[in-house]
């Protein structure tokens, strides 16, 4: 076993989680081709919607693997790095959002 | 920037670039043979199927010089083809009706000075010609404006590398400015009417990565070059060719420098397509070089792999041979068989 947690090696073995259970494994995997295909948007727009979300949840596979296809995909680097701050804006607005939680409960305690 | 020969380096020679193909720069580094490959799908030996494609490369030199050249063009390469081998092509065509398309690259095919005559001379033949045309070439001198009405005169298709519809991939790739002038140029090729509907004018677009990664589907990247040249620049163009980098020459240099050479090769075997590998383009194509010599495609040109029959020149061009011929393959055919496949026009898959 590897002392990391993370290995960029494993991205290549993201395959073999159906090798433990088959069934939900190819129903993900299927699913998952699906969703990236050319539809209502444009698989080059999914691509940068995932490059996103994968900043969000910060997924270091998925940021590599949506780097490299971002990229391919045409996307230039400022466009990326954009894409970047509205997963960062969004995460940053959803903890700062809470603060009017934390005023209402302040007002509602404080002479 | 220079050539690779220029610089003395030597990935200018095509032995040496086999050699890091078939074990890495430390000679450490392999990966499954492309002849089993091939095996393993049952194409093995690759056989040409029938000539019908007659590529004539008339010269290494180039106004530009493209960090990803696999023919390590430039305006420092003197490599010309004269026009006693031309007029030795032009004699093979007039025997061989099945050459239906002539395909003439470079270099930019347009330094060569028998370039009018040569184009003009196989149109008189009745044959397709296709002209590789870098773009900046017209606008490069005055004394080459007149080329969109050549080659209107003449009705060649037009192809032409336009790696990115932005400056910024383009210029990386291919050096300053040339998005720039390949705009205009595009914009003259529009103006005498080539890429417009119904004028019988055919200019393709070719686009090629700009960097270590595979092309994307072309149906959908040429959707885009659509869109995006037509808003901002009111351009039109009729099919966009979406192409892979081999591993050869400049593009292996970048590789090599850039420490990506490992990853894009593990790349392209991974992406190994056996419908790809059937339709490869080698099988229709026979590849003229500068000084007449014949191989199975512009690549192997370039590593100085000749076709294996003993009609090696096209002073002895002998099509019945040549049909028969066993196509000669190394680790840089992997290049025209990842993903969708990759040829002179494009995917193949």
């Amino acid at each position: 076993m590897n002392n990391n947690y993370y290995n960029s090696e494993d991205l290549k073995k993201f395959g073999n989680i159906s090798d433990f259970q088959k069934n939900l494994g190819e129903k993900f995997f299927d699913y998952y081709g699906e969703v990236f295909k050319d539809s209502e948007l444009t698989a080059r727009e999914k691509s940068l919607i995932a490059l996103a979300v994968a900043h969000a949840v910060q997924c270091p596979y998925c940021i590599d693997a949506y780097s490299s296809d971002a990229y391919e995909k045409g996307w230039s680097e400022a466009q990326m790095m954009e894409a970047v701050h509205v997963a960062c804006a969004i995460r940053g607005g959803a903890s700062l959002v809470h603060g009017v939680q934390m005023m209402n409960k302040v007002k509602e305690i404080a002479m | 920037m220079k050539s690779l020969k220029a610089e003395h380096n030597i990935l200018a020679d095509g032995q040496e670039q086999l050699k890091i193909l078939e074990h890495g720069q430390t000679g450490d580094f392999a990966l499954i043979p492309f002849q089993q490959k091939l095996e393993q799908f049952d194409l093995y030996p690759l056989k040409s199927s029938q000539i019908e494609i007659f590529q004539v490369n008339i010269g290494k030199m180039c106004n530009q010089v493209c960090k990803h050249c696999h023919v390590d063009a430039g305006p420092d390469r003197k490599e010309i083809m004269t026009r006693e081998t031309m007029q030795q092509c032009i004699d093979v065509l007039k025997v061989n009706p099945q050459l239906k398309v002539v395909d003439i690259t470079g270099g930019a095919p347009e330094l060569n000075v028998n370039f009018r005559w040569f184009a003009a001379e196989i149109k008189k033949l009745n044959r397709h010609v296709i002209v590789r045309c870098n773009l900046t070439i017209i606008v490069a001198n005055k004394k080459y404006y007149y080329l969109p009405e050549f080659y209107k005169q003449h009705n060649l298709e037009v192809v032409s590398s336009l790696p990115f519809y932005t400056q910024d991939r383009t210029d990386r790739q291919r050096g300053n400015g040339v998005f720039e002038d390949s705009i205009k140029a595009l914009k003259m090729l529009n103006a005498v009417g080539y890429g417009k509907n119904d004028t019988g004018l055919i200019l393709n677009l070719v686009y090629n990565p700009a960097g270590a990664f595979l092309p994307p589907s072309q149906q959908s990247l040429e959707r885009e070059y659509k869109q995006a040249l037509m808003e901002r620049y009111d351009i039109e163009f009729n099919n966009l060719f979406a192409i892979t980098n081999l591993p050869i020459s400049r593009f292996l240099d970048y590789l090599l420098q850039s420490g990506n050479y490992e990853s894009y090769m593990e790349k392209l075997v991974n992406a190994y397509n056996p419908v790809a590998a059937a339709n490869v383009m080698c099988r229709n194509t026979i590849s003229i070089g500068w000084d007449g010599y014949l191989y199975d495609c512009d690549f192997n040109q370039m590593l100085e792999l000749k076709v294996n029959c003993s009609s090696r020149h096209i002073s002895e061009f002998n099509i019945t041979q040549l049909n028969r011929r066993e196509i000669v393959i190394g680790q840089h055919c992997y290049g025209c068989t990842a993903g969708a496949g990759s040829s002179c026009g494009g995917a193949v898959a």
